[in-house]
């Protein structure tokens, strides 16, 4: 294993940020914590990272306990913080060189791995960090967290902030990084990265809510889930809150996803239930659950 | 070493691109000891005086001669009854009137006392203060010249400071000062800024999960600042020597020495700071209302110790400023050695090993 | 009623030197729409916000919002919307009660009228236990929710809101979208500006700004007809992507 916890909790004074939480990553496993803003990931992530105690529970990574080891796993591991953590008054390439020097490496010893990632931002490696846009601050970020060639990658919120082209490609990078068998532990708020993981962990409230490959996750969805739209959307929400039916009802960009409690939910009466209430253009059909449905269902 | 030396690159290039911290940093010191050399200055000339002499004997027309003919006053108006004292202030160009007693001169042969009071105008209290003192010694020479024998007939404290800076020129007592706040400053508030920018900035969460020792860290921090409080000492003491013809009677490697021990002394109290808060605005609060301010106005720069009510006098000694000060005066202008000052030395280490330790103990590997 | 247009904006234009910010927008919103303004970082979203709300002057252009123009009576605007960024929002180091205080009276509301919005709004969000806590101590989704009401208070006919729910919860993100559907439903206009795809998703209208100029604009399901994609994200990567 490259990763696990056994039971991990951690409180600050009296707030519980993380309450016996385990799970475990494998060797060249790309792993998701996917979770809102105070979920608790950033305190996994310190904890891993050897940067907080916790209070109950054990941790290896890279096989090196996080609490005797932590010299070892401080040499083996890359990290990336939440938000921005590089000088941003040095350019991209002393941001690098410095990384490099501080791990005891150089650039060019490790260029093969960060290669496809820095071609991209050395045309800029004159400019100072502050200066660069977010897409390529990410870039330089990730570069200086792998240029010591870690074994295990923690990667805390990376796209948070950055637009979707951006964030298409530093997935695409990860995938790439993976594959050079780097183990990564990635956290994200938007739920529809975790499908891009080879495996995740839904966190709540410092609590894990379920873990499994994407796929799996949804499998599992106990309900059927439609899609409900109409013409006037504040008036369908309130309509489908007020049906004595229904068991969940989300707006889900033009749709409202609408779950009900009887088993065998007939779409017709609902057609007729919202007709009845003056909406039109009404249209419901049956839909896949997304991971979202999932959580929302498990956080319940 | 070659993380090490990555690290103090990395500081130099944080220094040098700060541009405006630079300027404060290089500007600062000159500003400083130009304007407490030419500007704020306590010396006196010329002052105003008038005498009310109820005696008018060869003794007090010797010491109103004596006084009238120094540069530093001259007497513009004899008075001849009481309600005219308070009339002459009023007008506010006399700063001080010389009252004699009746029979001055008999009294002083016979009783070997004689009274003479000054009244000075303390509207402004410092030349209030300045003109009694000069007076006071102008009086205490005269007082010893006449006899020898006889115990002085006045009750007077000689100021110290006169009897090492003979010229009175005050911009002597104000170098010591300046150095101390500026290498105060520079050392202890620049580390404790730099070493939090990294706790803020969030780079410290990066260097704490890399293989770079914590002292590592430290060290390469404070590395810098030695060197750039050095550059600022040496450039204050050209200064002071080609500019105000500042003598340094002392050895200049006795006061490269102290320097250097004050310098880490700073230090060492930047980075007990940096322990202690987690941003930048924090540190400079601290750095300001707790070591600049004390600095200031504790340590003897500009307010002599010994006037100072008793708690806050043993305040003073905790500040390694007032040390530092004693030190600087005494190697430049009294030009003693180490025997002398070994002491103030000894107490200033002290407190740098104890500052030390405690920052050492203070440090985090972690993040709480 | 429906048809009137709250925020009018034609050949709007913004240059910095001889950089173009903004480049030539037109658009116009109508009362009680929910306008997706969407951008990556750099696009111009901001400059082109900031000239709206009557914090920046245009170059060249014309843009009313609320019947205001932005040149001619930009505090007029400042009276008439609301702001609410996910970046600053509320006070952490005042109470819920004392932040909706402060805003009130920003907002030149009466001690009365503040009050009594005061006790609507607790109530509406089921407050009532932390009026009294320091807004730092309440969730994010919380803080979100409490955020966009003290952006009503004053009853705005436009409010403008900065990635509004970016790492909410999902659960508080929805209902956080229905008090928008609810405002909407009843007048007032909502300006959303983001680049998170899926809040774009439930605005009725969106517009793409790339490089300062809008290459898109339509109702999220005409636009993911258009470009033969199955989400909003995938409409952004075409556009951006050339």
């Amino acid at each position: 294993m490259s990763i696990s916890l056994q039971h991990i909790s951690k409180s600050f004074k009296d707030v519980t940020a993380v309450k016996d939480i385990s799970f475990e990553v494998k060797e060249g496993e790309l792993f998701g914590l996917i979770g809102p803003d105070g979920a608790g990931k950033t305190t996994i992530f310190r904890i891993l990272t050897t940067l907080l105690l916790a209070d109950e529970g054990t941790a290896t990574v890279a096989n090196f306990d996080v609490l005797e080891n932590y010299k070892d796993i401080r040499d083996n591991v890359g990290y990336m913080p939440g938000r921005f953590s590089l000088y941003q008054d040095l350019t991209v390439e002393e941001n690098l060189t410095f990384f490099a020097t501080i791990f005891g490496t150089t650039i060019e010893e490790n260029y093969d791995l960060i290669k496809d990632i820095y071609i991209q931002i050395e045309p800029f490696k004159n400019r100072r960090a502050g200066d660069l846009s977010g897409g390529m601050k990410q870039k330089l970020a990730l570069s200086c967290a792998l240029i010591h060639k870690p074994k295990v990658l923690f990667l805390d919120e990376p796209t948070t902030g950055v637009d979707p082209v951006s964030r298409k490609e530093f997935w695409e990078m990860l995938k790439r990084l993976q594959q050079k068998g780097i183990t990564i532990l990635v956290s994200t708020p938007y739920m529809d990265e975790a499908a891009l993981c080879d495996r995740i962990a839904l966190i709540q409230d410092g609590k894990i809510l379920q873990i499994d490959a994407p796929k799996e996750i949804v499998k599992h969805y106990p309900k059927s889930i439609y899609n409900v739209s109409a013409n006037n959307m504040y008036k369908l929400i309130e309509s489908l809150n007020e049906y004595q039916h229904s068991y969940s009802v989300y707006p889900f960009g033009e749709f409202i996803h609408y779950t009900d409690k009887r088993t065998n939910f007939n779409p017709e009466d609902l057609r007729k239930y919202l007709e009845d209430k003056g909406l039109k253009n009404i249209i419901i059909e049956p839909t896949e659950a997304t991971i979202e449905d999932t959580f929302m269902e498990l956080a319940k | 070493m070659k993380r090490f030396i990555g690290f103090i690159r990395k500081e130099f290039y944080h220094i040098f691109r700060d541009t405006r911290s630079l300027f404060i940093l290089f500007g600062m010191p000159i500003a400083q000891v130009m304007l407490f050399g030419f500007a704020i200055t306590n010396e006196i000339n010329n002052v105003d005086i008038a005498v009310f002499d109820k005696s008018k004997d060869a003794t007090t027309q010797e010491i109103i001669n004596k006084i009238a003919s120094s540069k530093y006053f001259s007497n513009k108006q004899f008075i001849t009854n009481e309600a005219e004292i308070e009339s002459v202030f009023k007008k506010g160009k006399i700063k001080a009137v010389l009252v004699f007693e009746k029979d001055f001169s008999q009294k002083l042969i016979k009783e070997s006392v004689a009274d003479v009071q000054i009244i000075t105008d303390a509207t402004d209290p410092n030349t209030a203060n300045t003109v009694n003192n000069y007076i006071s010694s102008i009086l205490q020479k005269y007082g010893q010249e006449i006899n020898k024998d006889i115990k002085t007939p006045y009750k007077i404290i000689p100021e110290s400071r006169m009897v090492y800076n003979p010229e009175l020129k005050s911009v002597f007592m104000f170098v010591p000062g300046v150095m101390t706040v500026i290498l105060m400053l520079v050392s202890a508030m620049m580390t404790s800024i730099s070493i939090t920018r990294e706790k803020e900035m969030g780079t410290m969460e990066i260097l704490l999960v890399s293989p770079i020792k914590p002292f590592q860290v430290i060290i390469g921090k404070v590395f810098p600042y030695i060197f750039l409080s050095i550059i600022n000492a040496v450039v204050i003491i050209l200064l002071s020597i080609f500019i105000f013809k500042m003598p340094i009677e002392g050895s200049l490697f006795l006061l490269g020495f102290e320097s250097i021990l004050f310098i880490i002394n700073a230090l060492s109290l930047g980075i007990l700071i940096s322990t202690m808060s987690s941003t930048q605005q924090t540190a400079m609060m601290i750095s300001l209302m707790g070591l600049m301010l004390p600095v200031i106005l504790l340590s003897g720069f500009i307010f002599p110790i010994a006037s100072m009510p008793m708690p806050l006098q043993v305040i003073s000694h905790i500040i390694p400023a007032k040390w530092f000060i004693i030190i600087l005066k005494a190697i430049m202008l009294k030009g003693v050695g180490l025997s002398y000052i070994w002491k103030e030395t000894l107490i200033i280490l002290g407190m740098t090993i104890f500052y030390i330790t405690l920052s050492v103990k203070k440090y985090k590997i972690r993040l709480e | 009623m429906k048809e009137k247009n709250v925020i009018q904006v034609k050949d709007l234009t913004k240059k910095f030197g001889d950089f173009t910010a903004v480049n030539k927008i037109t658009f116009e919103v109508k009362q009680g729409e929910i306008f997706g303004f969407l951008g990556a970082n750099g696009a111009g979203k901001t400059t082109a916000m900031k000239m709206l709300i009557g914090i920046s002057k245009p170059t060249s252009g014309e843009a009313t919002v609320a019947n205001f123009d932005v040149y001619t009576h930009p505090e007029d605007i400042k009276k008439n919307i609301g702001y609410m960024s996910q970046k600053f929002a509320l006070y952490d180091d005042l109470t819920v009660r004392e932040n909706i205080t402060f805003f009130g009276g920003i907002y030149g509301l009466s001690k009365t009228k503040i009050k009594e919005k005061a006790e609507a709004l607790i109530s509406e969000l089921n407050l009532q236990e932390v009026a009294n806590e320091l807004v730092g101590s309440l969730p994010l989704g919380w803080k979100q929710k409490i955020a966009f009401s003290v952006a009503l208070l004053h009853d705005p006919k436009v409010v403008f809101l900065d990635e509004p729910t970016g790492g909410v919860d999902p659960i508080t993100r929805r209902q956080f979208w229905e008090m928008i559907y609810k405002n909407a439903h009843n007048g007032t206009t909502i300006f959303v500006t983001t680049h998170y795809m899926d809040e774009a998703e439930y605005c009725d209208r969106v517009s793409i700004m790339v490089n300062g100029k809008i290459e898109a604009l339509d109702t999220p399901k005409k636009l993911k007809e258009q470009f033969n994609v199955e989400n909003m994200n995938d409409v952004f990567l075409k556009l951006a992507r050339g």
